[in-house]
């Protein structure tokens, strides 16, 4: 279960949504979308188009074989300590070829996304609910959610029910924007919202349901809007995964140079720790992501070099702020500023 | 015999304990009833291969009952409409059950699912019954009281520890800045009751890939005597693949 906190604007959110899509139907699993806000259908036509081997392989092949050459021509002078480190890898290389590459610029051709079986959820065409679910005690928009996987994951046999069919395949779910107003519940807008049960009980079937099938899922929730974080405490805990991402878009990072290359932060507040005592732990937890032309592309975040003639302390004391901050893993501390 | 312990994380997952405890369990021969309220029973299936407990083989012979909270649920909300012979005992989910009094839905069904399983029906061959809860903050996120749940964990108590001698092991998550503050009046009342507390925490420094986190071993004397103080001792930790290793702080293997 990957619990995405959605950006303020929701705009790379929507992007790793669709990516998780489109990754479904290249690979040919079995597509289930829901949504409160557009039509799915209008969801999967806007889905980018996967790279092709050649072209994709090029394309960071030149990268990389640009970064080389430089690499072997002058040898350290002065920090020749640092000659034996591994070069850092900002970006995924050609040899981990896990998953496929998209163009965002161009859209996945109808016939492919035909290709692939997909069930579609639009909250507001859906009848209204059924007496029985009445006892849920939950938000009548979830209840009907989960009605509506658990039908098509016991149709479609994803939960192995039914032993004739030939071939097992896998169930994508994605759910946008859960939890806004759309869905009919307030935790976005209130401190004490009506149902504040709604949501982790949703939350907490939708596992069960995918614990007990071959699926994943992807939530995307407007998290920067729920104002009582006992709910996003808890929603951590009945997540597998959770990542956020934070734009920057409007803030003061916008303009702060150290982050100048990038459009946002990445945060992985959680990794599955699933049939195991230990979760794979990467070794760096400072994660930005930026939008090219073509590419969306996560990295690590790197300090540049403090080449400018011109640092003033002002700017010195933002930046050492900003490393506080991104080096502490648990907990940030902010830097309080007693301004006269 | 007779013990409550609390296992506790704080800004990390504490969950290697319970699986340490169910293997430790099992293998000393303990009826063992496991309530797993977060995930799937394959997945301490397969942990507890890695450290040498078969839990099927246990289930089989009835050393261990084991109560999956994720399947007990669909099933309770997308089974049939008759009403199954006994209330499944997750009940409190649902508004059906006629055994919830009033307003306040209490966790009654579940404490009678846990005495009944480890109650010894007859001759058995096992020594002191175990209840094992992962975790205890899932039951607030489904709608129950803190109430409801104190009262829960005070009727195990009762049930287990003193009438059948037996010990009870409760996972539960804190955070000192926590804003859940139904979690952490839960949790806090539970420290107060608690023989021994197993506190995981992650390092205050940030992440660190050779030392996982901190663990606080507090016994509390203090409950069974007056006038003694609690003991506290503090080690770090590092997880591997079968075992957790222990060392004193600031000792770990990557830096000798």
């Amino acid at each position: 279960l990957v619990f995405t906190e959605e950006d303020k604007y929701n705009l790379y959110s929507n992007l790793l949504f669709k990516y998780f899509l489109a990754e479904g139907v290249v690979c040919g699993h079995d597509l289930f979308v829901a949504s409160a806000k557009e039509h799915p259908e209008n969801i999967l036509k806007e889905l980018p188009a996967p790279l092709l081997d050649d072209t994709c392989g090029k394309e960071l092949g030149d990268e990389a074989a640009a970064v080389k050459s430089e690499d072997f021509q002058d040898s350290m002078k002065i920090a020749w300590r640092y000659q034996n480190l591994p070069k850092m890898e900002t970006s995924p290389t050609t040899y981990t070829k896990f998953g496929h590459y998209y163009d965002l610029s161009k859209k996945m051709s109808p016939e492919l996304c035909q290709s692939v079986k997909w069930h579609s959820f639009y909250l507001h065409e859906e009848l209204s609910f059924e007496p029985k679910m009445k006892a849920w005690n939950m938000n009548s928009g979830y209840a009907r959610l989960l009605q509506s996987i658990q039908r098509i994951i016991s149709q479609e046999g994803f939960d192995g029910s039914d032993p004739q069919k030939k071939q097992r395949n896998v169930l994508r779910i994605g759910i946008q924007s859960l939890g806004s107003i759309l869905w009919g519940d307030d935790v976005c807008c209130s401190d004490t919202p009506a149902d504040p049960h709604s949501l982790t009980k949703f939350l907490y079937v939708l596992r069960g349901l995918l614990r007990k099938s071959l699926s994943a899922c992807i939530i995307t929730v407007p998290a920067h809007l729920i104002q009582n974080k006992a709910i996003m405490e808890r929603v951590t805990n009945l997540s597998d995964m959770v990542v956020g991402l934070e734009s920057f878009i409007g803030s003061e990072r916008e303009t702060n140079p150290l982050y100048k290359d990038y459009h946002g932060l990445v945060h992985v507040h959680q990794i599955p720790r699933l049939n195991s005592l230990i979760c794979d732990v990467s070794d760096t937890k400072d994660l930005a992501f930026r939008l090219k032309r073509k590419l969306f592309t996560i990295e690590r975040l790197h300090l540049p070099p403090d080449l400018s003639d011109t640092v003033s302390r002002a700017s010195k004391q933002e930046l050492a702020a900003s490393a506080k901050l991104l080096s502490s893993g648990c907990g940030a501390t902010g830097k309080r500023h007693l301004d006269f | 015999q007779g013990k409550f312990t609390l296992l506790r994380d704080t800004r990390t997952d504490g969950s290697f304990l319970v699986h340490h405890f169910l293997s430790f369990y099992l293998r000393a021969g303990c009826k063992v009833c496991f309530v797993a309220l977060l995930q799937s029973f394959s997945h301490y299936s397969i942990v507890a291969q890695k450290l040498g407990v078969n839990l099927a083989a246990a289930k089989e012979q009835g050393q261990l009952v084991f109560l999956e909270g994720l399947k007990s649920c669909l099933d309770l909300l997308f089974g049939k409409e008759e009403q199954p012979e006994e209330p499944s005992p997750l009940q409190f989910l649902s508004s059906w059950s006629v055994s919830c009094s009033g307003s306040t839905c209490d966790l009654r069904a579940l404490f009678d699912f846990v005495r009944l399983s480890l109650t010894p029906r007859g001759p058995d061959s096992w020594k002191g019954p175990v209840l094992l809860v992962d975790d205890l903050s899932v039951l607030l996120s489904l709608g129950a009281a803190p109430v409801a749940v104190l009262d829960f964990i005070h009727y195990c108590r009762v049930s287990v520890c003193c009438q059948l001698q037996g010990n009870v092991v409760v996972l539960v998550h804190s955070s000192e800045d926590s804003e859940d503050e139904e979690n952490e009046l839960v949790v806090n009342s539970l420290c107060h009751h608690s023989d021994l507390i197993l506190w995981a925490e992650g390092l205050a420094t940030g992440f660190c890939k050779d030392v996982h986190g901190q663990m606080k071993i507090i016994r509390r004397l203090s409950l069974r005597q007056a006038g003694e103080q609690d003991l506290v001792q503090i080690y770090q930790y590092k997880i591997q693949d079968r075992n957790v290793t222990f060392f004193a702080r600031g000792l770990s293997a990557a830096v000798l």
